[in-house]
């Protein structure tokens, strides 16, 4: 096989918490600062006796999310156990769907570098969470176990292996988790472990004699807290996975060795091995018998259907269609749907997207990274902003001051007309006015003033900044602008 | 269908219970001897018969998202055989990851 | 009058009229415990204390002219695998829960509280509900009140032996494979086993899920009826338990006195083949000539897959699921830890080797072997497709007949020991009982006869699902013809 090939095969297992009030099985509230084992009661712990029952609001966010994924709701879905022996887990067995999820088939389209790049779905489903196992302050001899977030409702997104490189699993991830964000499924907070990417990766090594394709083992990556863990590590493996097979191309086959689970080591930037093919789990899946099965009602499954908001990938590409904005700003947009709501009415409002745009970006969502609030939070309205937009806009004030005026407008709840009348911003245009101005700043500033005089345009923003400075930044720039050049240019 | 000492280990060892060599020998018979009573279901034409789950055609119990109160922690844990006053304890765990 | 003659349903209505207080119907059970159980062993746990409190506290109600339930006053057994918060453990008879005290209460007891029972005390069990004779409790084996060297049959052979002792007029015990009917049958009580559903399981420790049931055991079918009445509905907490809608709980006490006629009764050959006592025989047929005496119609039934078929299909279904419901006890949350262990996997292996007994064991490795890579299908999916022509036999034979009858087991009461030594033979005990949970549907246990050695023998009767209250009314009519309930065993007189 040498000079072959190989070609990264990658597909994706993600975990997500859903946002729901209480778990998956039990009525247990899911909070994820409660104190040790405050969120737990004789279900979620497993006790003698208890039996599940279905949370409807997790079926429901599951359905929304498959549908949003292209795929189809089928008409039976059925619960199943899946048994392993761990401390985290109460019942030695975890509540998931085997082979009958909710949801199935479908595709998400990721942007990449100014393209797009479709990975497959193979399936959705639900499951329940383990709790958490730590160790204890004993200098080692012990470890203990937090069970609040055992039973917090889990969707399992299944891709097809439809990935080819450590950036292209990063980009999935980022745009698995803005749907789910956008769709209300989930936080997707990575720092609070709300969603957890399992890459799996193999080599493509050809085509065999018979022609079906041969593959490296796969490794399976577990322990991935953030988006560049996710990368580096898929990198990692690439490269691995390479040296493996260059050094044993005969051997070192996914028929021979099958799949190994790995573990991230985050500060060393490499993965260990954690089960070998021959150590995997044999979790004697087992059809739940103490929960009926899921069969969703089409009417229902419709009205989720319909409900369901313009997706961000449509979204992004309308907005650089419709508003020919750029694909960075159409991406910074709709990154977070509140924000794209509030973009289109104040665009449409002032009926100048590429300004409206700007104002987001530059005003909007400075102060929303700065305070750390959602839009909703801000206080301003998208007809407040577009009647500050349409001040610039005039000529009534500048634009320097028209972030000022925003800053008022936040902390004093005003309308952008109240402050500039209260405070008399409104821009200075008069011309007789502004030529007494311009002339001191031409005499106390020799230097830019013969600078432009000579045809060097830059200079001319040390002497529009001056004549803003003796105004109290009224100064309307374009007007300065306009007498400089007659003035120093004839 | 007779178990070896070796597959009666395996599947002691999967049901997480240690076994004495005479419960080996012992379970090794015994279990035998059911198994071969079980495969009588092999005499048996089930092709394109349905396998029944659930007994009832019950579907769809569904429960709406309101949390209730569940135990406190010095409950939660104060059946266990080992805790602090509000985590469960365990001999330390070496992380195979074993977490699914 | 010894206030423990009574059924149930008399204490119950003296209880109303105020000729017997809560406190003396209590104290009365309280003594025939005190006598009665260091022979035969019932129960595992008793509050005589609490019992007290609880029953002034009734009576001050009942006193005050209040309605305080269908069981006011009445004393109740619960067999030790239902989970109770009042302070006594609840065990399931084994080692690995010897001390645990559940923080809640099963639906089951909640409904008996609600209704105004006196819980007496929970009762001996085979361990985990694994067994047919009570032998494989983790702490002492139960008698049976009829003769002390034999068996009460099992697993709910403690809730069975203190009726039949009347230690308790009525009690619960659940039923997977039999362990309510057969233990009726050996100890000459009646015994229930409700349609899967009818009862909630919340709180009921699970052996297998898909086959366990809580049902009632009295001795007389009114009293049956009574229990039933009281803690049968639907439970949100259990999601098999079916909707109010669907089915709801009749008033099973209004119709009990009307026969069901016309009458069919369906004889499946496979219930009278071979392995069936003679004796129990004669006893069973004397009872289904009564009915012909009464106008039923005896029809030939054909049910192939009901019998061996069906002890294999349960051997798989009933211990995949338990060798899962089991997994649980691993000393980590609550129960037993073994004290001596170099790792968590060594932890966990010790636990469950010190904490289970052998046929907890056994049944757990049988199913984690049947569920294990590769096996699934031959074993579990297979299974669950005999379990579906199993199903079709019944539905098929009720569509002809209004109900099966057959002997309960097929032997009275066997000596101690006597079955021990090879678990198959034990497995046979169910042969008659364990197609009716395979089936979900319904069945019942009665009294019909007694053998030479004076052994108790019982008449199983099966009807479709949810249809408790014609199965009732069809057991009512032997009842009512006969007088077993009256026989009283010997270790009640003090002789032993």
């Amino acid at each position: 096989m040498s000079g072959a090939r190989l070609i990264p095969t990658i597909g994706m297992e993600v975990h997500l918490h859903l946002a729901t009030r209480t778990k998956m099985f039990c009525a247990c509230a899911v909070e994820y600062d409660a104190p040790p084992n405050s969120r737990v009661c004789p279900v979620c712990l497993g006790m003698p006796g208890v039996l599940p029952v279905m949370n409807k609001r997790a079926v429901e966010l599951a359905i929304r999310m498959a549908l949003a994924l292209g795929g189809t709701i089928p008409d039976f879905a059925q619960w199943d156990r899946k048994h392993y022996y761990y401390p985290d887990l109460p019942k030695n067995y975890q509540i998931s769907e085997y082979d009958q999820p909710l949801g199935v088939g479908g595709y998400l389209d990721v942007p990449l570098d100014g393209k797009t790049f479709r990975v497959g779905i193979i399936r959705v489903h639900l499951e329940e969470d383990a709790g958490k196992l730590m160790h204890a302050e004993d200098g080692g001899a012990s470890s203990v176990v937090d069970l609040n977030r055992t039973g917090t409702p889990l969707l399992e997104v299944v891709s097809e292996p439809d990935i080819h490189s450590a950036a292209q699993a990063r980009a999935y991830g980022e745009a698995l988790r803005l749907l789910a964000v956008y769709l209300g499924v989930g936080d997707c907070n990575m720092e609070l472990g709300q969603m957890r990417c399992e890459p799996n990766i193999s080599l493509k090594i050809g085509e065999g004699p018979d022609g079906t394709p041969r593959y490296t083992p796969i490794s399976e990556i577990k322990n991935l807290n953030s988006f560049r863990a996710v990368e580096r590590a898929v990198a990692f493996e690439i490269a691995r996975h390479r040296e493996e097979y260059e050094d044993d191309p005969d051997g070192y086959t996914l028929e021979h060795l099958g799949k190994s689970t790995r573990g991230w080591l985050d500060d060393r930037e490499q993965t260990f091995l954690q089960r070998s093919k021959e150590e995997a789990h044999d979790y004697r899946y087992l059809p739940e018998p103490d929960l009926v099965p899921v069969v969703p009602d089409r009417k229902w499954v419709d009205e989720v259907r319909a409900a369901l908001p313009e997706l961000p990938e449509t979204r992004r590409r309308r907005f650089v269609e419709q508003y020919g904005l750029p694909e960075y700003d159409a991406g910074v947009l709709t990154a977070d749907r509140e924000v794209a709501d509030f973009y289109e009415k104040v665009a449409e409002a002032t009926s100048d997207a590429k300004t409206a745009s700007n104002w987001m970006m530059q005003d909007v969502m400075r102060v929303m990274n700065e305070r750390k609030v959602g839009i909703a939070d801000l206080g301003m309205s998208p007809a407040n902003l577009a009647s500050l937009i349409a001040l610039v806009a005039e000529g009534t004030i500048n634009r320097s001051i028209g972030s000022d005026v925003f800053a008022k407008m936040l902390e004093t709840g005003k309308s952008a007309a109240q402050i500039v009348a209260e405070e008399d911003l409104a821009q200075t245009s008069d011309e007789s006015e502004l030529e007494a101005v311009v002339d001191e700043v031409i005499a106390e500033n020799p230097g830019p003033a013969q600078d432009f005089a000579e045809g060097k345009d830059k200079a001319v923003g040390r002497l529009i900044g001056m004549a803003k400075k003796k105004t109290g930044g009224k100064a309307n720039p374009n007007v300065v602008r306009e007498i400089l050049v007659r003035k120093l240019r004839g | 269908m007779a178990l070896s000492r070796d597959e009666v280990l395996k599947v002691g060892t999967l049901s997480r219970i240690r076994l004495t060599d005479e419960e080996v020998e012992r379970f090794a018979g015994q279990l035998s001897s059911i198994l071969d009573y079980v495969d009588k279901l092999k005499e048996l034409d089930t092709r394109g018969v349905e396998p029944l789950a659930h007994a009832l055609p019950i579907h769809n119990v569904l429960r709406d998202d309101e949390p209730r109160p569940g135990l406190d922690p010095q409950k939660a844990v104060g059946g266990a055989p080992d805790s602090t006053d509000t985590l469960f304890r365990v001999p330390r765990v070496i992380d195979d990851g074993s977490s699914a | 009058m010894d206030v423990t003659d009574l059924t149930a349903c008399r204490m119950r209505d003296a209880l109303r009229a105020r000729d017997l207080s809560a406190a003396d119907a209590a104290e009365a059970c309280i003594e025939a415990i005190d006598r009665l159980n260091p022979k035969v062993k019932a129960f595992l746990s008793t509050d005589a204390q609490r019992a007290r409190r609880r029953a002034a506290e009734i009576d001050k109600r009942l006193d005050a002219g209040e309605d305080v339930g269908l069981l006011a006053g009445v004393p109740v057994a619960v067999k030790d695998n239902m989970c109770t918060d009042d302070g006594q453990p609840t065990t399931c008879a084994s080692r690995i829960l010897q001390n645990w005290r559940a923080p809640y209460n099963a639906h089951v007891v909640e409904r008996l509280l609600a209704e105004g029972a006196v819980i007496v005390g929970k009762t001996n069990l085979d361990e985990f509900a694994m067994g047919s004779s009570t032998e494989n409790s983790g702490f002492e084996a139960t008698r049976n009140p009829w003769d002390l060297d034999r068996v009460p049959g099992g697993s709910s052979g403690g809730s069975a032996a203190a009726v039949a002792a009347r230690m308790t007029p009525i009690a619960l015990g659940s039923d997977t494979g039999g362990s309510i009917r057969q233990p009726a049958a050996l100890c000459g009580v009646v015994g229930m086993k409700p349609t899967y559903g009818r009862v909630s399981r919340y709180g009921l420790v699970a052996f297998a899920s898909s086959l366990d049931q809580i049902g009632p055991f009295g001795r007389t079918v009114e009293d049956a009826a009574l229990l039933l009445q009281a803690t049968a509905g639907h439970d949100e907490r259990d999601s098999t338990s079916v909707s109010e809608t669907d089915e709801p709980v009749p008033d099973y006490l209004a119709t009990l006195d009307e026969p069901v006629a016309p009458l069919r009764i369906g004889l499946p050959r496979e219930f009278f083949g071979e392995g069936l006592d003679p004796e129990v025989e004669r006893a069973v047929r004397d009872a289904l000539a009564v009915y012909e005496g009464l106008g039923a119609e005896l029809v030939d039934v054909d049910l192939p897959h009901s019998t061996d078929y069906a002890i294999a299909t349960y051997y798989i279904v009933a211990t995949s699921e338990a060798s899962s419901n089991l997994a649980r006890y691993d000393g980590v949350h609550y129960g037993h830890r073994s004290s001596d262990h170099t790792d968590m996997i060594d932890m966990y292996m010790r636990t469950r080797e010190e904490g289970f007994g052998d046929e907890v064991k056994r049944r757990i490795m049988l199913g984690t072997y049947a569920l294990s890579a590769g096996y699934y299908d031959a074993y579990y999916k297979k299974a669950l497709q005999v379990r579906r022509l199993i199903r079709r036999d019944f539905d098929e034979a009720f569509e002809t007949v209004d109900c099966i009858m057959g002997p309960t087991s097929p032997t009275a009461a066997f000596r101690m020991g006597e079955k021990t030594a090879d678990p198959l033979t034990m497995y046979l005990s169910d042969v008659y009982t364990a197609s009716a949970n395979l089936a979900a549907i319904a069945g019942i246990s009665v009294p019909c006869g007694f053998t030479e050695a004076h052994l108790p023998v019982g008449l199983q009767i099966l009807t479709g699902v949810f249809t408790e209250e014609r199965l009732l009314r069809i057991a009512r009519m032997y009842e009512r013809e006969t007088d077993w309930a009256s026989h009283a065993p010997p270790v009640c007189e003090g002789a032993s």
